[in-house]
């Protein structure tokens, strides 16, 4: 699918490639022991080797390479059994050795693929070039002092996973959905939190438009744009700029851009010409990285099931469309709710509580799934009663709304409030008798064919038994005292 | 006898025997080092923790329950960061810079029962041959030329070293080793120095010059002192990625034993033109002794000696324009206040680093740049690995190969001085030793014409210092070296 932008003298493709940043989920840094914890005190998880003190030498932290590996191994990417780690060398204060260590040639991870769900039910593989693993840099506090900058380094050193896409992006939401599924893949992972508002997941996006088919464009590259929103604001922003650019007669310059997610806008901020020169080379301080296969087989097989393959399970095992199990599998904390619901029960009754009620529900209270006042098995036993007839459907979104109001479970308040469905016959028939009597214009216009009035019936039955009545019962009995 | 002409394991034996105290010992060096202040060996004098740790000593040697090197009075090159004390890498960018920790090999040695005395000079951040480009000057040679009292270096880096252990104003010193810089000075100035196989000590809490190549090591008044310091130094260190995960062998227990049968190899690519005959005959006398100690001489070619001079010089200044980045008046040391950031950086570099330091960052920035790199990093890279393998296959045919350690005796302050190529020289023979990574000593074998000492260099394969040891030793009871400088401390 390849979404064209109509500009001036016609259409135009954009290419799209998204470098992604993601901070590895470890304790201790990549080749510190100092700590990661976010929103700690400035300068209070810095050690000597962070802080590029003389003599201080890097040691990797293993588990860093496995979260790299195994998310590697979730992008269904080559894992190279011998990488290399490089010296990105730059000046500036929040980079303490004046050297980034990452890679360059040989990156522990090579080429892989991730599957998009497009909204038109197609599937779209997007490459993944390579994964590697680097420091990230501290950060730099303009505003603490008028004239002064100050430096966190908390960071410095933390790992973080460099994951490079192919330029197989066409369009703004292609590259939402790109982002939307890798962070969904590595939350399944444990290998990063990708929460993009602790800039745990950050994003560089090479944006470049063409005639379609035609040869590729010039390309800028937005730096650090730190939300999927704002990923696919600027790719808008810049595509139209450059294609405007073109249109006009001019040229696109390669350079270094960045989003101003206040305006909206992409600003030039260093041109090809100005770029660093990073003098790559391997640190001689570190081992070139070898990996046993044996090791990456054990990771690979403790993967856990990623959203593809439990998509897949939950549209086999419980007949769901692939609309509701993609739903479900976007965070692997609602695909297990949905599972335990669904655990014995109607898979689709439990698939609609779970995507249109509860999600709903959640969604006006602002809470995530692990914050839900209803759990799994209470929600389960709410479908239970509405399946046994003890509560109509109208009965257990009251019910519902009762359980996301006190946390209670759905029996309790149907004791408590006497909610109990009337499956009584006899109290039914009462009920619809007294209807028939005050309602004689509706049942002789129903007996002269006039059949869309059942609706009109059944509906003052259920108003007369305040909703208790068994609904499919009075349709039932309604029927056939008509018919009499 | 003067307590301070004894070695360490003379001192060791008779303060076992309490013949004298810790205390007495370090107490003499202390005097020793004062007395040596003109030759400016040391940056920093540490008397106070000296005597701390002398008393601590003589508690244990009274207790029969001595360490390795308990009362041995060590000065400490200024490239291992001690803490507490200053830190300089004799560079100006880095003067006040006390370091919170101990660097592995120093806290080695103390754990191991020897004493600081103080820290010692060497040129800035090790780059260079003669200890003339520090930034609290140039450390002088306790040697004089027969009938010429000019003052000459004491080759370099780790001049303070060598300069300090040969006057006596220190009983062993450390050193480090990136391209000769124990087995040049030690070649200088009369005394042993060892540069291990990189990887058997570890280089953490050392200042870095050039990663790769960096290798700490003893420098000594004998063959036998520099086991036993060796000992004490060497070991693996989780904290060094490169540190190797190998035991410790006994080396000591290598001094001594025959040579009987082993075969020492001798480069012919090693004979320069216009290398001077003393240096030549030297070399002849050395091969001449290993015979007549029951080993044999072997022939071989180490073809790629040619380029390793210019490999080095290309390898050494690109790692070291890297780990000298972190010198940018940000965190600690010294900070030149700018307009801009980027004069910030300027101000404080230009001003920090000395002219060599300077040189070297540029050539290192140079071969690394984009269009720069395959053509000189990369293909050094490449030169390196063939000349690890000439050593390889040479090792086929020999276990330990002998040379000369310098092409030339200690030279006068002022001279080679302005042409840098020149004075790059100096590290032809020792270069090759540290792109391959193996072991290597200078032992002093004879004195020039005018009366200068001359060191022989011992190559060994890698982890096999014991070979090195046992050669080193050999030759040394055959040189029967007894000369002693013009400045003894304490002896005027």
């Amino acid at each position: 699918m390849s979404a064209l932008v109509k500009g001036r003298t016609g259409e135009w493709e954009v290419v799209i490639g998204l470098e992604v940043h993601a901070q590895v989920i470890s304790n201790a840094k990549l080749f510190s022991g100092a700590a990661t914890d976010f929103g700690a005190e400035p300068n209070s998880q810095v050690s000597f080797v962070d802080a590029a003190f003389p003599g201080m030498l890097p040691v990797l932290n293993r588990f860093c390479v496995e979260q790299a590996v195994k998310t590697g191994l979730g992008l269904d990417a080559e894992i190279n059994l011998h990488s290399v780690f490089d010296r990105k060398n730059y000046f500036y204060p929040d980079l303490p050795a004046g050297y980034q260590i990452s890679q360059f040639s040989r990156p522990v991870v090579g080429k892989g693929k991730v599957a998009l769900d497009m909204p038109d039910g197609t599937v779209r593989e997007v490459g993944i070039t390579r994964l590697h693993l680097e420091q990230d840099a501290g950060k730099s506090l303009h505003d603490q002092h008028p004239s002064k900058t100050y430096v966190d380094f908390n960071r410095a050193g933390v790992a973080l996973m460099e994951i490079v896409s192919e330029p197989d992006l066409r369009s703004a939401e292609e590259a939402g959905a790109y982002l939307r599924k890798l962070r969904s893949i590595l939350r399944y992972l444990g290998t990063c939190d990708a929460n993009m508002e602790e800039g745990n997941l950050r994003c560089d996006c090479n944006v470049s438009v063409r005639k379609p088919g035609g040869k590729l464009g010039t390309r800028c590259e937005i730096k650090n744009v730190n939300s999927i929103r704002f990923v696919m604001q600027a790719i808008e922003y810049e595509t139209r700029r450059q294609i405007e650019v073109i249109e006009e007669g001019g040229a696109v310059v390669q350079e270094t851009r960045l989003f101003d997610s206040g305006k909206g806008v992409t600003r030039a901020m260093r041109t090809k010409e100005e770029s660093h020169d990073y003098r790559y080379f391997p640190d001689p301080d570190l081992l070139p990285l070898t990996l046993d296969n044996e090791w990456v087989a054990k990771l690979r097989a403790n993967l856990p099931e990623l959203p593809d393959a439990k998509k897949a399970r939950l549209m086999r095992d419980y007949k769901l469309s692939a609309y509701d199990a993609e739903l479900l599998v976007a965070e692997r904390e609602h695909a297990d709710f949905f599972e335990v619901v669904a655990k014995g029960r109607d898979p689709k009754l439990a698939s609609s509580w779970v995507t249109v009620e509860l999600f709903g529900a959640l969604n006006k209270l602002g809470k995530s799934i692990a914050d839900s006042p209803i759990a799994a098995g209470n929600l389960g036993e709410l479908i239970d009663l509405i399946a046994d007839g003890t509560l109509s459907g109208r009965l257990a979104k009251d019910v519902f709304a009762e359980m996301i109001a006190g946390g209670k479970s759905a029996r309790a308040i149907v004791a408590e409030k006497g909610l109990k469905q009337v499956t009584d016959t006899g109290a039914i028939e009462a009920a619809i008798d007294a209807v028939l009597v005050k309602e004689p214009d509706k049942v002789a216009e129903y007996r002269a064919g006039k059949e869309k009035l059942l609706a009109f019936l059944v509906g003052q039955v259920m108003k007369a038994t305040q909703g208790k009545a068994n609904p499919a019962l009075v349709n039932e009995l309604l029927k056939k005292k008509l018919a009499s | 006898m003067s307590l301070t002409a004894l070695t360490i394991g003379q001192a060791r034996d008779r303060l076992r025997r309490k013949d004298f105290t810790a205390r007495e010992l370090a107490e003499a060096y202390i005097s020793a080092m004062a007395a040596a202040r003109p030759l400016n060996a040391f940056l920093v004098e540490t008397p106070e923790r000296a005597l701390a740790a002398a008393a601590q000593s003589d508690v244990r040697l009274q207790k029969g329950n001595a360490l390795p090197l308990d009362g041995v009075p060590v000065a400490v090159k200024d490239l291992f960061c001690t803490e507490g004390v200053e830190t300089t890498a004799a560079s100006k960018i880095l003067a006040g810079f006390v370091p919170p920790y101990e660097s592995t090999v120093t806290a080695n040695l103390w754990r191991n029962g020897a004493l600081m005395l103080g820290k010692v000079n060497l040129d800035e951040f090790a780059m260079g041959s003669a200890t003339i480009t520090s930034a609290r000057g140039p450390t002088e040679n306790p040697w004089r030329r027969k009938g010429d009292n000019r003052p000459l270096v004491p080759g370099g880096s780790s001049g303070g070293s060598a300069s300090a252990v040969a006057a006596r104003a220190a009983l062993a010193a450390t050193g480090t080793d990136t391209g000769g810089s124990i087995r040049q000075p030690a070649s200088f100035c009369g005394i042993v120095g060892l540069k291990p196989t990189y990887g058997r000590c570890s280089r953490w809490g050392i200042v870095a010059f050039a990663s790769s190549l960096d290798q700490a090591g003893p420098m000594t008044r004998d063959v036998r002192d520099a086991a036993i310091m060796l000992q004490a130094m060497a070991g693996h260190d989780p904290k060094d990625s490169t540190s190797a995960p190998l035991p410790v062998p006994d080396f000591e227990q290598a001094v001594g034993q025959s040579i009987k049968g082993l075969r020492i190899g001798i480069p012919k690519e090693y004979r320069l033109d216009g290398m001077p005959k003393e240096i030549e005959t030297l070399w002849q006398r050395g091969i001449d002794w290993i015979k007549s100690a029951g080993a044999t001489t072997v022939d071989i070619t180490l073809m790629m000696t040619k380029y390793a001079l210019a490999t080095y010089y290309i390898i050494a200044p690109a790692e070291a324009s890297s780990n000298l980045a972190r010198y940018d008046g940000v965190r600690f040391g010294l900070r030149v206040p700018g307009e801009t950031l980027d004069a910030m950086y300027e101000n404080t570099r230009g001003q920090g680093f000395g002219a060599e330091v300077r040189r070297r960052v540029l050539i290192g920035t140079y071969v690394l740049s984009a269009g720069y790199y395959d053509a000189y990093y990369l293909k050094a890279q490449k030169v390196r690995t063939l000349i690890a393998r000439d050593f390889n296959e040479a090792f086929k045919s020999c276990d330990a190969i002998l040379t000369p350690t310098a092409p030339s005796a200690a030279f006068a302050v002022g001279e080679k001085m302005d042409d840098p190529i020149a004075m790059y020289l100096n590290d032809v023979f020792t270069v090759p030793v540290n792109l391959a990574g193996l072991p290597a000593i200078s032992v002093p074998a004879g004195l020039s014409a005018d009366g200068l000492p001359l060191g022989l260099q011992v190559i060994g394969k890698a982890f096999d210092e014991e070979t090195v040891l046992r050669v080193a030793a050999v030759l040394e009871d055959a040189a029967k070296f007894d000369a002693r400088p013009a400045f003894v401390a304490g002896s005027a």
